[in-house]
């Protein structure tokens, strides 16, 4: 590890020119960024010490149930908040699947969303994959188990968010506040595919810090899940993960439905062809079923993955079982 | 500074690669497949003609690694021609020596003090590449350095159980009776060697024809080095999965088919008692769904041999003011040898637990032998209790005046020494200690041979519970019940804690671990714990272990060990469960979500 200081802004102000300098990282929970700094992937001069400024760790909800989520609110705290709870669930259950205990009372939301792949190549120091710079994804001829089934090339990370998916199934935007003001967009349009730039995963520029997240209600009697499906029970990444905030009018048609899904691309997949089997039906298992398999028809694995897309489906099926109110057996 | 050039060079990193003609070289002289070890007996051809059933199937076991918490590494220190060295290692006295002949010294002149040690497993004998650094450099530096390897570093260097490919035949006759055993396996353990798994085949039932031919395969990878019963869950996984198979197609109840097969008469009333506790009649007969999740039920046998050996010398030491210290130059690794020491000591003095102090860790003690092959307990117990029993007899001596009676009538219990015959004419210890002249009084003890007794095997099964969810292939094991021979228990706590690790480490090799190289660059690409997964608090299965305790007569203490009968058997356990669960065998470890969806033919 390289030898850093840690700075303490005085404002946001201070702190967006502060990482608009060359070489400087924002510190946050620094779960992510310790791990960079070992592999030395980061190597910074100055840590940013976001931690510095005040309120940027409160859950505000609205009366209606919109909610306004600091960025250095961790996900235990995003967890366990009864306004969360209430009003979007899945959001509450993404975060409390992530990593272990010790994880969730450092790790923040702002860090959550902002945090670099996993992929075994990337996080490799000793190779220089097309993300830090090289010529080529080893993944593509190499060990790809956990890679990306959707969306994927020239690079085929897949996003390691677990609060993504949720926030875009929800609706959430974002506020990122730089060293030329503050600008708003949605979850959804905050991160981007390697096609884009194989270097990044989100359009955070020099000096830009997320400020808040803002997760509108969602519509009336709508209903929303979360699921992971982990190899390991404890403290693993997912192998794919599902998201569903459906809503149902008078007559019980589906009038409303967001389908995410998490683990299976560079960036939260959401599966509009999937929502829309959904639209003015009926919701029962062999719907699920129809939207779960129009989700995934896009699906391009690698060598090694394939197996990635019956777990996606199952993970998208259940969902929308679970938000829909109908047992899914698992449970 | 020091300057190095590399220069990349062909490689081979899988081993059905290495095995092709035109593979890349591992070693510049010899081929990359080893010349077979052939053990064989009987007629195998005839054994398979009187077969009423045969399996004949390939499964493969890949790479697992130690993974102790504490790295390997040490921190040396010296003081003129005096060489001081705080290690991580399983065995001070090996490493006390191979430093002595590195730097030419007097073993005397070499200090080793493992005082605690995160973990060992087989990875931590000698002084390797790290210790020596370590104590070059503080040579050089003039002061104390510390080296401990990094995680990524302890992966790729120091040591792994080598990987298996096993085809294997087996044959049994309408009642289940066993008539013949083949085995034809590969296996690499980088450019070490060490990669045989034919041990269990031979051990673990009863069959008149067997087989078996091991070889080495390298490839371009970090070396073996002995893991927790080298060869055996490798084995014992193939093995109990085939038996599983022939048992299918004979329509034999699986624990039944054991039975009628298993030597071992611990072992049957073993077999009786795990499954009345695991409820395996019910359980296996009655596979229970609900929606896309299967449970399934697995049975396999262990076996081991930990019965010690001579070596180890230990001191009982009483001073004046009353304490006891119990001190021999073994290592904790992690078994609970400090606790059990002090017990053995204390028992055989008569004293309560908290009087003694167990001093471990040290080369300026006794000898002891290095802590592998489930020696540790059953070969330093004897010799602390002999040693005990010796300084007891001089502490009888020293009582025999203040009581008017002669040694050979007194007794001691509870810290206190009475005449037998007159349980009132008394001393405590304390006040007995008081009379030591000068400051102390030391006796020693030794591990005599073993005298023999019941030593032909120390049997074990092992019972698992899993579920499987099959849309999603993910495997969770529930619950295992665990029997086991270990010999006489000092400490119930401690012995149930090995079980405890045993299974968990078996929990991993079955479902998670696997060291991945990259054919590309022949890196690893999961040195990390976050990316060699591991098993956690959710993926430990409630774990019930009883002991049958054979008074085998072995020992004066008659301590089996049990770091590796207690492994053995587990990953087998979960194996069999799996393909019980789904209805399909997977073959290959680790049973990761893909290959139990391939197995049901859902991908």
């Amino acid at each position: 590890m390289k030898q850093f200081a840690v700075v303490a802004p005085a404002d946001l102000a201070s702190a967006a020119r502060m990482l608009a300098e060359p070489n400087r990282s924002a510190l946050a929970g620094g779960v992510d960024l310790l791990d960079l700094l070992k592999l030395e992937l980061a190597a910074p001069a100055e840590l940013v010490n976001l931690k510095a400024l005040g309120g940027l760790d409160r859950i505000e909800s609205a009366p209606g149930g919109a909610l306004r989520i600091g960025p250095l609110v961790t996900l235990n705290q995003l967890a366990a908040s009864p306004a969360v709870r209430e009003r979007h669930p899945a959001l509450a259950d993404s975060a409390a699947q992530a990593a272990t205990p010790q994880v969730r009372n450092l790790a923040t939301v702002g860090g959550n969303l902002a945090q670099r792949p996993r992929c075994w190549y990337f996080r490799n120091p000793d190779i220089v994959c097309l993300k830090k710079g090289g010529t080529k994804c080893y993944a593509v001829a190499g060990l790809n188990r956990y890679h990306a089934i959707l969306g994927g090339g020239p690079s085929f990370i897949v996003h390691p968010s677990n609060l993504a998916p949720a926030l875009v199934a929800y609706d959430a935007a974002v506020t990122l506040h730089g060293p030329e003001g503050a600008r708003k967009i949605a979850v959804g349009d905050f991160f981007t595919l390697p096609k884009i730039d194989p270097r990044r995963e989100n359009v955070l520029k020099p000096g830009e810090i997320i400020t808040a997240i803002e997760v509108p209600a969602p519509p009336a009697r709508a209903r929303s899940a979360y699921l992971e499906a982990r190899e390991k029970q404890s403290f693993d990444w997912p192998l794919a993960s599902a998201v569903t905030v459906i809503g149902l009018n008078r007559a019980d048609e589906v009038a409303y439905a967001r389908i995410v899904m998490g683990a299976v691309a560079p960036i939260p997949w959401r599966a509009p062809s999937a929502e829309k089997v959904l639209l003015g039906a009926k919701l029962d298992r062999a719907l699920a079923d129809r939207a779960a398999q129009a989700a995934l028809a896009g699906a391009a694995p690698l060598a090694h993955n394939a197996y990635k897309i019956p777990i996606a489906r199952a993970m998208v099926r259940r969902a929308i079982l679970r938000a829909g109110g109908i047992p899914d057996e698992t449970a | 500074m020091i300057k190095v050039d590399y220069a990349p060079m062909p490689f081979v990193v899988a081993m059905e690669d290495a095995m092709r003609p035109d593979a890349p070289a591992v070693f510049e002289s010899g081929a990359n497949v080893g010349s077979p070890h052939v053990n064989e007996t009987g007629n195998v051809a005839a054994g398979f003609e009187s077969a009423e059933a045969s399996v004949d199937a390939v499964y493969t076991t890949p790479v697992q690694t130690h993974v102790s918490l504490e790295t390997h590494g040490a921190v040396a220190s010296w003081n003129g021609d005096e060489l001081t060295v705080w290690c991580s290692t399983q065995g001070i006295f090996g490493v006390r020596d191979d430093l002595a002949v590195h730097f030419s010294l007097p073993p005397e002149n070499v200090r080793v003090i493992t005082a605690y040690l995160g973990g060992g497993f087989g990875s931590k004998f000698g002084a390797g590449h790290e210790v020596i650094i370590a104590a070059e450099l503080a040579r050089m530096a003039r002061a104390p350095v510390k080296l401990m390897l990094s995680r990524a570093e302890e992966h790729v260097a120091t040591g792994n159980r080598p990987s298996s490919r096993q085809h294997v035949r087996i044959g049994a006759a309408r009642d289940g009776a066993l008539t013949a055993i083949e085995l034809e396996q590969h296996g690499s353990g980088g450019i070490g060697g060490g990669s045989g798994s034919a041990a269990p085949y031979l051990a673990l039932y009863r069959c008149a024809n067997f087989r078996t031919r091991e070889r080495n395969v390298y490839i371009n990878a970090g070396p073996a080095s002995p893991m927790r019963a080298p060869g055996w869950p490798q084995g014992c996984f193939a093995l109990e999965l085939a038996i599983d198979e022939l048992a299918r197609k004979l329509n034999l109840d699986r624990l039944e088919m054991r039975r009628r097969n298993n030597p071992s008469p611990v072992r049957a009333l073993e077999f009786d008692l795990g499954a009345r506790a695991f409820g395996w009649d019910e359980r296996s007969r009655t596979p229970k769904s609900r929606g896309p999740i299967r449970r399934g039920v697995g049975v396999a046998s262990a076996a081991w041999h930990g019965i010690g050996a001579s070596g180890p010398q230990a001191q009982c030491v009483a001073y004046r003011d009353g304490r006891v210290a119990v001190r021999i130059g073994t290592q904790d690794v992690g078994t609970g040898t400090r606790t059990i020491i002090a017990m053995v000591a204390a028992e055989e003095l008569g004293l309560p637990l908290r009087s003694v102090t167990a001093e471990i860790g040290d080369t300026r003690y006794l000898f002891s032998l290095p802590s592998g092959g489930s020696m540790t307990a059953p070969s330093t117990t004897p010799a602390v209790r002999q040693a005990a029993a010796h300084l007891k007899g001089k502490l009888m001596r020293l009582a025999a005046p203040a009581l008017g009676a002669s040694p050979e009538d007194l007794v001691i219990s509870d810290g206190v020494v009475r005449v037998r015959a007159e349980p009132n004419r008394a001393i405590k210890f304390a006040d007995l200690c008081r009379r030591i002249p000068g400051d102390s009084l030391a006796a020693d003890g030794e591990h005599v041979p073993n005298y023999g007794g019941y030593s032909m095997t120390q049997a074990g099964c092992q019972f698992a519970g899993v579920e499987v969810d099959i849309e999603t292939g993910i495997v969770r094991v529930t619950d295992f019940v665990a029997v086991h021979d270990a010999g006489v228990i000092v400490d119930p706590l401690t012995a149930r804690s090995q079980v405890n690790g045993g299974i968990i480490m078996g929990v991993g090799f079955a479902l998670f671990e696997d060291r991945r190289l990259d054919p590309q660059t022949g890196l690893m690409v999961n040195p990390t714990m976050d990316d060699y997964k591991l098993p956690g608090v959710f993926d430990t299965p409630e774990i019930r272990a009883y002991f049958v305790e054979v008074a085998n007569g072995i020992t004066n203490t008659g301590v089996l060990g049990m770091g590796e009968a207690v492994h053995v058997a587990a990953t087998a356990a979960i194996g069999c469960a799996v393909a019980d669960a789904i209805g399909a065998p997977v073959r290959d470890l680790p049973l990761t979500p893909d290959r139990v969806l391939a197995a049901i033919g859902a991908v």
